[in-house]
């Protein structure tokens, strides 16, 4: 299986966008903005909207949605924002990526309609993501813009079902660090659709649907940007 | 599958006319509160929630008991109805990965200081593999929105990463069972909808015998 650490280089400079991500420090003051009345009151509508109802997502989001707007300021890359920031780039890349793979008539049939949804499905995810950076006081992310070799429907697949792994993995290591329960609904909406992707392209691709056994292994951020570094224009 | 493929009433009672089982999952597992009725999945919430004294214990020892379900329907159920082929092997995967769960759970409520609700017993509406695969279905995408529901609600961030490095599980079972049947891998789109304890109760009470 392809695991989320494949392709991870021993120092990882990601560019652009994905290099603002991890510089938080460094960068964290050219992103300063007010954060206005914004916070976790109308993100709870956000995730509403995008995630269906959720009676339990309520509870603790005055205290726990605190880090994302305090000093009432917020930086686009730490905290809640940089987390959603950062699964904004990811999504970008696989919507794109999808984007490419629909368009080259690679795939056609049950599966070719599978690989459509599925582009739909992170483009749903973008907008929503955008969308809640947005309500939460901080700038959405620049689209990166990927670069992705399309040369067999083998190959495409294999690279899907890495993606799709690595994109499940990415979410998983977040969950925890999230500090607004909307926030984290919201991402744990999108984490287990990202790993239905991923099952889904492991049957197509002849592997296994659960390559980690019964416990989903989780990345951090560097191991991704990392893993994903190949993949930007 | 069709109304008419499926063998067992009960299994028949969780398709609702003119609505896809995820739909059905979706919009509420409320629809089969009204076919089972409340009475029914009482007992299964008393023995879940009263032997811990709330919290995460309370909430993985539900969890517990799905897992218990799922671990118990593949692999006895599975072994008795006659699996073949991918079938077969999904159960056997599935199975053992259930009962992973289900062991790690119980490690976790015991670290947390609770006490792991026992085994229930399961009574399982499948008598051929078309019907068992429907309500593994039902079972998986039911575990997904479980997990997903509660989490926000755990308060240990390690109890998180867990509950989340099992619900990827669940989803990724229930896609594979989902393309076998010939359902959408993905029911709810782009955004998988959390289910309230009530809604899973709906959907997973009726199989809790005692």
């Amino acid at each position: 299986m392809p695991s989320p650490t494949n392709g991870a280089e021993e120092a990882p400079q990601p560019a652009g966008i994905v290099e603002r991500l991890v510089r938080d420090d460094v960068d964290r003051k050219r992103f300063l903005k007010m954060a206005g009345s914004t916070g976790a009151a109308s993100f709870g509508a956000f995730v509403l909207a995008a995630c269906g109802s959720s009676s339990s997502s309520s509870k603790s989001a005055s205290t726990a949605a605190a880090p994302a707007t305090t000093g009432t300021t917020t930086s686009s890359t730490t905290g809640d924002v940089g987390i959603l920031n950062y699964a904004l780039t990811l999504e970008y890349l696989e919507t794109e990526f999808y984007a490419k793979v629909v368009a080259s008539g690679l795939f056609n049939g049950k599966v070719g309609s599978l690989i459509k949804d599925f582009g739909a499905q992170e483009a749903s995810h973008v907008a929503a993501l955008k969308a809640a950076v947005t309500k939460l006081g901080g700038t959405p992310a620049a689209n990166p813009n990927g670069k992705f070799p399309i040369k067999s429907a083998t190959q495409v697949a294999e690279l899907a079902y890495t993606v799709e792994n690595l994109g499940a993995a990415a979410y998983l290591g977040q969950a925890a660090k999230i500090q607004s329960p909307e926030v984290l609904a919201s991402a744990l909406a999108i984490h287990s659709v990202e790993a239905r992707h991923a099952a889904t392209l492991g049957t197509l691709v002849k592997k296994s649907v659960t390559p980690q056994g019964a416990f989903a292994t989780p990345a951090d951020m560097s191991t991704v940007l990392a893993a994903v570094k190949p993949f930007l224009a | 599958m069709t109304q008419n493929e499926i063998a067992s009433p009960e299994l028949a009672a969780c398709e609702v006319h003119g609505m896809t089982r995820q739909a059905f999952i979706l919009r509420g597992a409320l629809a089969a509160g009204a076919f089972y009725g409340t009475a029914s999945v009482a007992p299964f919430v008393s023995q879940a929630m009263a032997e811990t004294g709330g919290g995460d214990a309370e909430i993985l020892n539900f969890a517990l008991t799905l897992e218990y379900l799922e671990a118990d329907f593949y692999n006895v159920k599975g072994k008795s109805v006659g699996l073949s082929g991918e079938a077969k092997k999904y159960a056997k995967e599935f199975g053992a990965e259930e009962a992973a769960h289900v062991a790690a759970l119980t490690a976790a409520i015991k670290q947390l200081g609770g006490t792991p609700v026992a085994k229930p017993t399961f009574v399982f509406p499948a008598t051929s593999e078309k019907s068992f695969l429907a309500l593994a279905s039902v079972l998986e995408n039911t575990g997904v929105g479980a997990y997903n529901g509660a989490a926000p609600s755990l308060k240990s961030k390690a109890v998180l990463a867990s509950a989340g490095s099992i619900v990827q599980i669940e989803a990724r079972h229930a896609a594979a069972i989902d393309l076998l049947i010939g359902k959408s891998p993905t029911p709810n789109e782009g955004f998988d909808k959390p289910l309230t304890k009530e809604e899973v109760l709906a959907a997973a009470g009726p199989l809790i015998k005692k």
